[in-house]
């Protein structure tokens, strides 16, 4: 079953102009409109995700990675025009046009977003508990119990250590940040998650603890993923298919093993072989 | 009063545009004689000019039609400093008219220094009455307290507010908090409840108890004790919340949803006093404070916590916080809180005597409750 | 019954990297296998036998022919068929162990096994019991069962791969030599388990270097050279020099 199918997606950062989107790309080797100036952070992008499953999303830094993985958590960029029509399950219209109060709804239900920068997603002076109950209180929890019970079930979900719950955010160290970040995500349910970069600034061994935590409780709990990446060995962790990106297009997808092994585009093979 | 004072109407302000009537401003010293003698001449009725007069009454409609949302306005630098009531006095003096009757309570205490100027500034710039009486007084302009007797819907009352916005204590940005607002996103206030549950198995917040008005903002009802804050909730009186250093006035309008945040497990409780009465009155349904009796007169704000520092000679006893109302009680012990309204039984805070028949109210937490409430008329 | 039917597979690889280079890895190979039935596939170094184990699990994209997969309700073709149909059919249906254990970092030898099983809907208990048992039977020593694969030897972690592959007890498994590291010893648990824990009915396609292990399997051999089928027939068919690879 379709979770989320979306079509023509695009961000442009700057004013556009008609030549935008000819003018850009991996054939013209830029996302810089050489007309206007405007940054074509993604366009032209189709994807879909089933129920349960694991898209990867790979390509160098500034490829557009995170301007489709935000358009896909509904975070609403003010410096972005963005484009493309997102439909999410059942609900009828595109999901890119609904009203402030149904996408703050749907991101602290269906879709959660775990940030590539932590910062923007936690409140550093909250307890790790807190932040994970802010989105069981946004929601509309009002048990203290239920609430306290679900964040200690999170926290061992997650592997964030229980007697650290009470203390503040700042006090955790990158991994057990990110951590916080996944278990905040995983609070209430949903049913797609978006992962960016979920490894950045952890160390290696952090690191490997961190996606397997992530792997293991996306399969319980058969909820869908996005997970963003520029690193090869995460996407080829986690994800059934994958997107391969450049200069904000999708050049590539497929299965991500038969991304890895048989690369068809040029810059895919580029990209794999850079790596091996 | 003289007839300097010029009387709040279309025709004062249709020949004098600025709102006053002009001060001669050759010297200091020419200025000054002028503001002597009775003082009064060359200010407005009311102190204010009436455009300042209309835009707080505008913001005052505002923050009515839009219950516990802030709404800004021209704050007016005030003969006092700001933090001392100044939104208060621009509301109050806004409403007032001569034939008003007027209450100023700080902290409970008509007596107070700062209480008995603000009334000397209403007395003599808008010529109305003051009385100590909360049930006589039309309005009643008060800091961190609701007075003990039931407001009626005759009346207003204007609590001075230090800080409007209880988001502030979570997030220092007020651009972030009023999109909050906006939003009615008020997750990260019920963090920082869960989080005071963490802390200290429940939810400890002495004063300004954050509140949700009519089911959309969350507002400060000011600092008040707990005990005061569910009087807001479908009250009979207007309340009107002003701020003077932070130029926004909000508003409870009768008969409106006032609800405490709080959780399902973890109710929202007022203060409880088990086994005091006052030294004074003897009433035990009132909100106490403690008095340390060879404190003399300094000791007012019952935060007297140094048991460091006792001494046996300091007994620590306990008086109504409403001195008006403790008079009253004093000269008829089991006056009820609602005994000047023709219906009794009115809810009005925590265990009003006459309500006591059997039937326990729900909002009280049991093992305090009962011994609250012994009594009955 | 015919469980798969290959026609005409081809894959030809595009090297963009290498000025456009093509390399084939397979062309024109025809052949249907049995259900139940155990399929050699032999030939020399680079003649295509991963290339075609790949295909089948659509790895690899074929660029010419099909892979009809007879299911019980239904036909698959699995060189052209969409991804989620090969995401459903990799979950049961047909099992892939290569030479190489793919690791997953922090996760024991007994939950790599046990993995497949509880994503099948196995309670994690049984899963985990069912996973020592396969373990056990491939000898891999016991106090490594809790540890992870990554510190393993090449034969350990090769077993604890064919481990995983088995458990599940696809309909189709693919194994490309998967016991290349073992020793004789080993080797043969290894074979012994193939032979008793698969379903009569599972279908088996392995590339072997080893003779013997051939001999003992398999019912068919079928012969690669450069990409194309050179021949297939059963096993008593062949002499002992084809097979040596
Ligand atoms: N707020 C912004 N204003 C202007 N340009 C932006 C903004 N955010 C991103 N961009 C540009 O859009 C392009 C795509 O950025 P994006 O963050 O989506 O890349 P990415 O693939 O996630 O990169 P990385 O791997 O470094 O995170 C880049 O060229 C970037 O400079
Ligand atoms: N991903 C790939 N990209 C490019 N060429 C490939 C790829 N995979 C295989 N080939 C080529 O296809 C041919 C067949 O390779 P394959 O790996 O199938 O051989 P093999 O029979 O398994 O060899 P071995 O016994 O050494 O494992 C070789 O020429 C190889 O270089
Ligand atoms: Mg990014
Ligand atoms: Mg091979
Ligand atoms: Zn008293």
């Amino acid at each position: 079953m379709t979770l989320l199918e979306a079509e023509g997606l695009r961000t442009v950062y700057g004013e556009g102009c008609s030549a935008c989107l000819d003018a850009t790309g991996p054939a013209e080797g830029t996302n810089q409109c050489p007309h206007c100036g405007s940054v074509v952070a993604c366009a032209e992008a189709d994807l879909s995700v089933a129920a349960g499953e694991v898209l990867g999303i790979v390509g160098e830094s500034g490829s557009g990675k995170s301007s489709l993985a935000e358009l896909l958590a509904l975070e609403h960029n003010p410096d972005a025009t963005t484009g493309g029509t997102v439909s999410y399950g059942d609900r009828p219209g595109n999901l890119l046009d609904v009203d402030y109060q149904t996408r703050h709804d749907l991101r602290t239900g269906e879709i959660a977003l775990v940030h590539q920068h932590i910062r923007d997603g936690l409140t550093l002076d909250f307890t790790g508990g807190g932040n994970v109950a802010e989105k069981l209180l946004s929601a509309g929890w009002r048990s203290y119990a239920d609430v306290r019970e679900r964040v200690e079930e999170l926290f061992a979900e997650t592997e964030i250590p229980l007697d650290r719950m009470d203390d503040p955010t700042h006090t955790y160290s990158g991994g057990m940040q990110r951590r916080v970040q996944i278990a905040r995500a995983l609070a209430t349910d949903p049913d797609l998650i978006v992962l960016d970069e979920p490894t950045t600034g952890l160390d290696v061994s952090i690191q490997a603890r961190v996606l397997d935590t992530f792997r293991r409780v996306q399969r319980e709990e058969g909820v869908a993923a996005i997970v963003v990446s520029h690193d090869l060995g995460v996407v080829r962790l986690l994800a059934d298919r994958t997107l391969v990106m450049r200069h904000g297009r999708v050049v590539e997808s497929g299965l991500t093993d038969r991304i890895m092994e048989d690369p068809h585009h040029n810059y895919t093979q580029t990209l794999i072989n850079s790596v091996l | 009063m003289t007839e300097d004072i010029t009387e709040a109407g279309p025709a004062a302000v249709e020949d004098d545009r600025d709102g006053g009537t002009p001060v001669p401003t050759d010297s200091v010293s020419v200025a000054l004689d002028t503001v002597q003698g009775d003082g009064l001449a060359g200010y407005n009725y009311a102190y204010l000019d009436e455009h300042t007069k209309r835009e707080v009454r505008r913001a005052m409609l505002k923050a009515v039609a839009i219950p516990g949302h802030q709404v800004p306005y021209a704050s007016r630098p005030m003969p006092l400093a700001r933090g001392w009531g100044t939104g208060g006095i621009q509301a109050s003096l806004s409403i007032l008219g001569p034939d008003d009757r007027f209450k100023v309570i700080d902290q409970g205490a008509d007596e107070s220094v700062n209480a008995a100027n603000i009334r000397r500034l209403a007395e003599r710039t808008a010529a109305v009455e003051t009385t100590t009486d909360s049930t006589a007084a039309d309005v009643i302009q008060t800091r961190h307290r609701i007075p003990e007797e039931v407001l009626t819907d005759d009346q207003i009352l204007v609590l001075q507010v230090p800080i409007t916005d209880p988001l502030r204590k979570i997030d220092g940005s007020d651009a972030a908090n009023r999109r909050r607002h906006a939003h009615a996103n008020y997750g990260k206030m019920w963090v920082h409840l869960y989080e005071n549950v963490v802390e200290y198995g429940e939810i400890n917040i002495a004063a300004a108890y954050p509140v949700m008005v009519a089911g959309r903002y969350l507002m400060s009802p000011s600092p008040i004790p707990r005990w005061d804050t569910e009087k807001l909730d479908d009250a009979d009186h207007l309340s009107i919340l002003a701020a003077g250093r932070e130029a926004r006035i909000y508003a409870v309008p009768p008969h409106t949803d006032v609800d405490p945040l709080a959780f399902e497990d973890r109710e929202f409780t007022v203060e409880r006093f088990p086994d005091q009465a006052c030294h004074a009155c003897g009433s035990s349904d009132t909100f106490l404070v403690e008095v340390s009796e060879t404190a003399g007169p300094e000791a007012d704000d019952g935060t007297d916590d140094e048991s460091g520092t006792d001494d046996a000679a300091f007994e620590t006893r306990y008086a109504c916080n409403d001195t008006s109302f403790c008079a009253k009680r004093r000269e008829t012990p089991d006056l009820p809180k609602d005994h000047h309204l023709d219906r009794s039984g009115v809810d009005w805070g925590p265990a009003t005597p006459d309500h006591g028949d059997g039937e326990p109210r729900d909002d009280l937490d049991s093992e305090a409750g009962a011994s609250q409430r012994g009594d009955s008329t | 019954m015919t469980a798969i039917a290959v026609d005409g597979l081809g894959k030809t690889f595009d090297m963009h990297v290498l000025d456009d280079h093509e390399v084939v890895g397979l062309a024109d190979v025809s052949f249907d296998v049995r259900e139940g039935e155990f399929l050699a596939v032999v030939g020399e170094s680079g003649s295509g036998k991963s290339s075609l184990l790949k295909c089948l699990y659509r790895t690899y994209e074929p660029t010419a022919g099909a892979i009809h997969y007879y299911g019980d309700d239904r036909i698959v073709n699995l060189a052209t068929c969409d991804d989620r149909t090969v995401i459903a059919m990799r979950d049961g249906t047909i099992g892939y162990a290569s030479q190489f254990l793919e690791e997953i970092p922090r996760v024991p030898a007994v939950d790599v096994v046990a993995r497949p099983l509880i994503e099948d809907g196995c309670d994690t208990k049984t899963a985990r019991a069912q996973a020592r048992a396969l373990l056990s039977r491939l000898d891999v020593p016991e106090q490594l069962w809790d540890a992870y694969p990554a510190t393993f030897s090449g034969g350990e972690r090769q077993r604890v791969n064919l481990a995983q592959a088995l458990a599940p007890n696809p309909d189709v498994l693919l194994l490309d030599e998967p016991t290349s590291a073992l020793d004789p010893g080993t080797r043969r648990a290894a074979i012994d388990l193939l032979e008793t824990y698969l379903d009569e009915s599972t279908t088996v396609i392995g590339v072997f270097h080893d003779t013997d292990v051939v001999r003992t399997v398999a019912d068919r051999i079928l012969v690669l050279a450069d990409g194309r089928l050179e021949r297939i027939a059963p096993v008593e068919a062949l002499d002992r020099e084809v097979l040596v690879g």
